[in-house]
């Protein structure tokens, strides 16, 4: 008897929390799937990674032409 | 030690815009679905494209006024790396117009023809090109003054023409892009406050990257500048 109750009680809450986590998704297609399962943030760690190689490499050209610019400045004696 | 504080904000909000900007939550809209995201890219590149050509032609000026070359090396990589951003821009309009804007019966090639007639695409190719014709120009003419002249005078055309074909003229005919009756994405009614608070970060990481690339190229074509004019 107790038993069956509690799986009463159980089935009863899912059927209730599964209501809830469908609440928001009403007739929109959004990606939840991909969001519930966390592999969004796959997403976001290969750009993140993307960007950063482009900074990366923006920051180290910005220290070369510096240092021309210093050697330039050496060499003609300008400024 | 040269003032790069700005170099740093710019790193941080484009993070910022690309965490933010793919998990944050966004309204639902229909048809558009998760790809109202793109609004933080896509947008993005038109703004920087326009800020690196109002620099440009703010150079070209001062180059007519002042015949000083160096603001016609500025002129021109300015106006070069917002053509880049403009690249981008359409390109990312293209790629989000044929899986929103195409008839979802159809193949999306089967829809080109309505999509190409789009005011908006058609506005914003024509103003590529006038860009692309200021490169054309300038490589045709061997004399540096002169060339620098010209061009200067140029610029200010094709920035002035940038107006009816990108803002105007698209504004008077029907069109599938939305912000036909004001400023797209600027008029704060129309933007769910959620997504603002990506957006305007993502502006101006963007406006920032893109002067940041521009600085470098400017530097480099000075240094250029120096070496022949010393060798």
């Amino acid at each position: 008897m107790i038993r069956k109750i509690l799986l009463l009680t159980t089935t009863l809450l899912l059927i209730i929390l599964s209501a809830f986590s469908q609440e928001p998704s009403r007739q929109v297609d959004m990606a939840d799937t991909l969001r519930s399962n966390g592999k969004i943030y796959v997403v976001v760690a290969v750009l993140i990674t993307i960007f950063a190689g482009i900074i990366f490499y923006l920051v180290r050209l910005d220290r070369k032409i510096t240092k021309l610019e210093r050697a330039d400045r050496d060499e003609t004696g300008r400024y | 030690m040269k003032k790069n504080w700005w170099k740093i904000l710019c790193v941080v909000l484009l993070t910022y815009t690309l965490i933010g900007g793919l998990l944050f939550p966004v309204p639902r809209v229909l048809i558009l679905n998760e790809t109202i995201r793109n609004l933080y890219f896509h947008v993005g590149m038109w703004f920087c494209m326009m800020t690196l050509y109002t620099i440009s032609v703010v150079q070209a000026v001062k180059y007519l006024n002042k015949t000083n070359l160096n603001h016609d090396i500025k002129s021109r990589h300015y106006a070069a790396v917002g053509t880049l951003f403009g690249i981008l821009g359409y390109a990312t309009g293209a790629i989000w117009m044929s899986f929103t804007w195409a008839d979802p019966n159809n193949p999306a090639v089967a829809s080109f023809g309505a999509l190409a007639k789009e005011p908006k695409l058609i506005g914003a190719a024509i103003a590529l090109l006038i860009y692309f014709a200021y490169f054309v120009l300038r490589g045709s003419i061997a004399d540096i003054d002169k060339r620098a002249r010209i061009s200067a005078v140029y610029n200010i055309f094709a920035f002035a023409f940038l107006f009816p074909s990108i803002w105007i003229i698209p504004r008077l005919m029907e069109s599938l892009h939305p912000g036909g009756e004001g400023n797209p994405a600027l008029n704060y009614k129309d933007v769910d406050p959620r997504m603002r608070m990506v957006l305007y970060p993502a502006w101006i990481g963007w406006i920032l990257l893109g002067v940041w690339i521009t600085s470098l190229k400017i530097r480099l074509g000075i240094l250029k500048e120096n070496k022949l004019s010393h060798s």
